[in-house]
């Protein structure tokens, strides 16, 4: 009884728009702090790692959905799936900008370099470059033109976006051996994905459009 | 020469400071007294009338020794100091704000956060406190704080600090060349190296319960490095003693290399035959050298040491600014490395 009340609220019209709301609230705070010098000594290092962990908090928030939904029976919460998603990528985005505008002044010389030169440059592009198809097929239309399962398995891709957003957040802190942040993030990531393969019965099962 | 306190001293409310009896403290007529008395010794220096090595030195500056010139921001008790003399000892850059170098900086032995030190750090005894100072010395030395606070006169040095991270400050430190302090051991013709450990106890330091690094803190400089003028042994920042998150109460500064070269809560000075590896060298071989002399030529395997970001200076989307060989300070030290392959000795 109790859980389908939860379903139906749900279900709510406003159920979309209020996440939106939610959704944008870090980066209001964000920008908040850079128009009020708010965002410590180092404003411009701040807005770029705040960014990055907000991709990746809203991306593991998106892969929370499927374990919940079957796990608590909330159906419903699928139709916000799409909607975390897409804040992941759209944080991802300024996490990129804000790197290309504040750290390389836009110099596209200095920023094919930086991607040349190391690794954890090369595996946040790579990590954006997987992202970009998915967010670019998220909508009504795509899904229609591209067929059900078509679109399911693309999309299945979100696995390699997750295990190389963490690797990239894992290369960057290595540096200073600051990695006890990187691993919080990684045991979720462990049980969200863990939780798959054992549900489904197998990495490859995972894979596959049920 | 005596330890200068001011009344003010007596009366400040800082926690683990243990303060001095009235009759310990020199009357501020005498101390104002011995100021003049430096400046007519510096006058007779540029004249060319005095010969001692003490006086010659300080003839190296243009200026006449003169009190410290920041704004004491009143938090922790005064350490009143004259402007050094030392070459390049006193940087032209605008000052980085109190609140800023002390509220973001690394000290992972209160954690990995730059926050963290400015929280966490209060829980650091700095009285009593004992440097010992071992190895290739001829005169084994255990100082307490209150003698290394008298062993050397206390100087102004405005120093750029460059972090491996890729961001920079200016700070006004107060202290003396470490050069003071190793002579009083005596070092041995064997003291090749030398070794500072700092504090690991985990009873005040939160982090060092984490295994993030090998504890104790170890750094190393070559003995000539460590007998430069520029390297400080500092016991204070803007005209006050060092706050605990800073390093207190007496680290080093070595404004030519990577900030975390100069070793915070210093405990252990020890000179060696051979270099020791430092805890970063441990920690990650491959990316951390034993010099790591600033350098914008050599990158940090993860990123460009290019350019550095000022902190405090021009806001959000001010352009980095490129980063300066030896941080600036080529003239002064370059010559140590004559020869060298910097490239090879990162």
């Amino acid at each position: 009884m109790a859980l389908s009340m939860a379903n139906q609220w749900l279900l709510k019209p406003w159920g979309k728009p209020l996440l939106w709301a939610v959704a944008a609230v870090p980066a209001v705070a964000l920008l908040v702090g850079a128009l009020t010098d708010g965002l410590g000594a180092n404003p411009a290092q701040t807005l770029i790692q705040e960014t990055g962990e907000w991709a990746l908090r809203w991306l593991w928030l998106t892969l929370l959905v499927t374990p919940l939904r079957e796990m608590a029976a909330l159906p419903a919460l699928l139709r916000y799936r799409r909607t975390l998603g897409v804040t992941a990528f759209v944080y991802a985005v300024l996490h990129l900008l804000s790197y290309a505008w504040l750290d390389k002044g836009w110099v596209l010389d200095d920023i094919v370099a930086d991607v040349f030169k190391r690794n954890f440059i090369l595996v946040g592009m790579l990590t954006f470059l997987v992202m970009l198809p998915l967010a670019l097929t998220s909508f009504n239309a795509a899904i229609r033109a591209l067929g059900g399962r078509k679109w399911q398995l693309l999309h299945k891709l979100v696995y390699a976006v997750s295990l190389l957003g963490l690797l990239h957040f894992y290369l960057k802190k290595a540096a200073k051996n600051d990695v006890s942040e990187v691993m919080v993030y990684a045991v979720i990531l462990a049980l969200l994905l863990g939780w798959r393969v054992v549900r489904r019965g197998g990495i490859l099962a995972m894979l596959r459009v049920r | 020469m005596p330890l200068i306190l001011t009344s003010r001293h007596a009366a400040h409310p800082d926690s683990g400071q243990v303060h001095p009896v009235p009759s310990e403290i020199t009357p501020r007529a005498l101390y104002a007294t011995r100021r003049q008395w430096l400046r007519g010794a510096v006058l007779l220096g540029s004249g060319g009338l005095a010969a001692s090595d003490w006086s010659s030195a300080l003839a190296q500056t243009s200026a006449p020794a003169s009190a410290a010139t920041v704004t004491r921001p009143g938090k922790r008790s005064a350490l009143p100091a004259v402007r050094s003399s030392v070459p390049g000892a006193l940087a032209v850059d605008k000052l980085t704000s109190y609140e800023h170098i002390t509220t973001y900086n690394n000290f992972y032995e209160f954690g990995t956060d730059k926050s963290d030190p400015a929280e966490y750090a209060h829980t650091l005894k700095t009285r009593p406190w004992t440097l010992s100072i071992e190895g290739e010395v001829g005169r084994p030395l255990k100082l307490g704080l209150d003698d290394l606070l008298k062993l050397g006169a206390m100087e102004e040095r405005i120093y750029r600090l460059r972090c491996v991270e890729g961001w920079s400050m200016v700070i006004p430190w107060v202290g003396y060349s470490l050069s003071t302090l190793l002579q009083r051991a005596q070092p041995t013709s064997r003291a090749k190296f030398v070794e500072f450990i700092s504090l690991a106890d985990a009873q005040q330091m939160p982090g060092v319960r984490s295994s993030v690094l090998d504890w104790p803190y170890v750094e190393g400089l070559r003995i000539d490095e460590a007998m430069h003028p520029l390297t400080l042994m500092a016991f204070g920042l803007y005209g006050e003693v060092l706050p605990p998150q800073n390093g207190a109460p007496l680290r080093l500064v070595v404004p030519w290399k990577y900030g975390f070269k100069s070793a915070k809560s210093i405990v252990t000075v020890r000179l060696t035959e051979k270099p020791r590896p430092s805890s970063w060298m441990l920690a990650n071989p491959r990316e951390y050298g034993y010099y790591s002399n600033v350098n914008p030529t050599v990158d940090h395997p993860r990123w460009s040491q290019a350019t550095e970001r000022r902190i405090g200076e021009g806001g959000l989307f001010a352009p980095r600014k490129p980063t300066l060989m030896f941080n600036g300070y080529g003239a002064q030290v370059a010559q140590l490395y004559a020869g060298m392959d910097l490239r090879k000795f990162y």
